[in-house]
């Protein structure tokens, strides 16, 4: 079974839930799909074993055969491409690495070659298998570093996603041939709105979803919502200064709270129990 | 010469444009035939890449010179390679011309 964690709106704690969901259980991996700003190893501190590349498609001129006609800055939806009277400028931060311009150059000037956009390490905390992608630096292309760290997914084993925030193409990805999507949210307008979306999102994907409260206090726009929808609350998580104060130490939280251990585990339980 | 000058509008009387890639208008002006065209800006909301398009076709235009506001280091980029000077000004667009 592989869960993805996600939430709509940033900091609403979906690396407190895929760590931790994670650490409570037996054979399990965690990939940390939040390739902007992967964190999990924060939390974990696991031993990386293998790293990756991940290259996309990035055009090569052929000085020789380019006449300069211009075609291949006309047709690329992404502005990438300059070409003057007798050369040719490539912004790799904007390609997006669709090949047109290879397919279209009417002089076959254009060939696929590849350019790194990203990489996945590989590695292990104990028992529990770590994957994270992590995007270079000024890069855009966070799909193509996310399907390259899902691609390490060994099969055999439950797999915990947690994904990266809003509901854009990383989200997308993130949640493509999931069984189900955690909705980790607040008890806040904002929560609610961004919850809104996500949840729209994992419906329009065919993805059955379950809602998680953190910093849970007074939650009914929440409840509400998720009662006229349908959508199970599986767990709440209290406004508690100790969690914080934990999380800012950079201890997970079953470890600094051992109690949440098997709140974790019939987490686990629920879920498997939906998906059936 | 053929200079180009970023426009808020597409009159002389317009203030410069401080923005080159997302400008209102390009205006062209040939400094042998004081004549001159506005051009509207079609990148101005270009999702991305609108500089690197509005550099190419001010060098498309023949324009030797550029006087604008601001420009960004991909357009600059573009521009230099086509040997185009770079002036960045701010004022009515017919004092810069006045100065030519």
């Amino acid at each position: 079974m592989i869960i993805v964690v996600a939430s709509g709106k940033g900091g609403t704690g979906k690396t407190t839930i895929a760590v931790n969901l994670a650490l409570s259980l037996e054979r399990v991996q965690l990939i940390d799909c939040d390739v902007e700003e992967p964190n999990d190893h924060l939390f974990l501190k696991p031993e990386i074993k293998e790293t990756y590349s991940v290259k996309v498609m990035f055009p090569e001129i052929d000085e020789e055969k380019c006449n300069y006609c211009g075609k291949c800055s006309e047709i690329c939806a992404y502005n990438a491409i300059s070409v003057l009277t007798n050369s040719v400028i490539i912004f790799p931060h904007l390609c997006h690495g669709c090949g047109g311009c290879v397919l279209l150059c009417p002089e076959k000037a254009m060939k696929e070659g590849k350019r790194e956009v990203g990489i996945v390490n590989i590695g292990k905390k104990e028992n529990l298998r770590f994957i994270e992608g992590k995007l270079n630096i000024s890069e855009v292309m966070a799909p193509a570093v996310i399907e390259e760290a899902k691609s390490f997914i060994d099969l055999s084993m439950d797999a915990i996603i947690d994904a990266p925030p809003g509901t854009s193409c990383p989200v997308v990805a993130s949640l493509k041939d999931v069984n189900f999507c955690i909705l980790v949210t607040e008890p806040t307008p904002f929560g609610l709105h961004d919850l809104e979306i996500a949840y729209e999102v994992a419906k329009i994907m065919n993805i059955p979803s379950g809602v998680i409260i953190n910093k849970s206090e007074k939650d009914d726009i929440i409840e509400s919502f998720c009662e006229k929808n349908n959508i199970p609350i599986l767990m709440r998580i209290p406004f508690d200064k100790k969690i914080a104060e934990l999380y800012s130490k950079g201890i997970p939280l079953v470890e600094g709270l051992p109690e949440y251990k098997q709140k974790f585990q019939k987490l686990f339980e629920t879920i498997k129990e939906l998906v059936k | 010469m053929i200079v180009c000058i970023t426009a808020q509008g597409s009159s002389l009387d317009s203030e410069v444009d401080p923005r080159f890639g997302r400008c209102s208008y390009f205006i062209f002006y040939d400094t042998d035939t004081k004549q001159h065209e506005a051009v509207e800006n079609q990148w101005k909301a270009a999702m991305g890449g609108a500089g690197i398009q509005a550099a190419q076709f001010v060098v498309q235009k023949g324009a030797k010179k550029v006087f604008t506001g601001r420009i960004g280091p991909n357009a600059e980029e573009v521009l230099k390679n086509a040997g185009v000077e770079i002036v960045e000004v701010s004022g009515k667009v017919k004092d810069i011309i006045s100065k030519l």
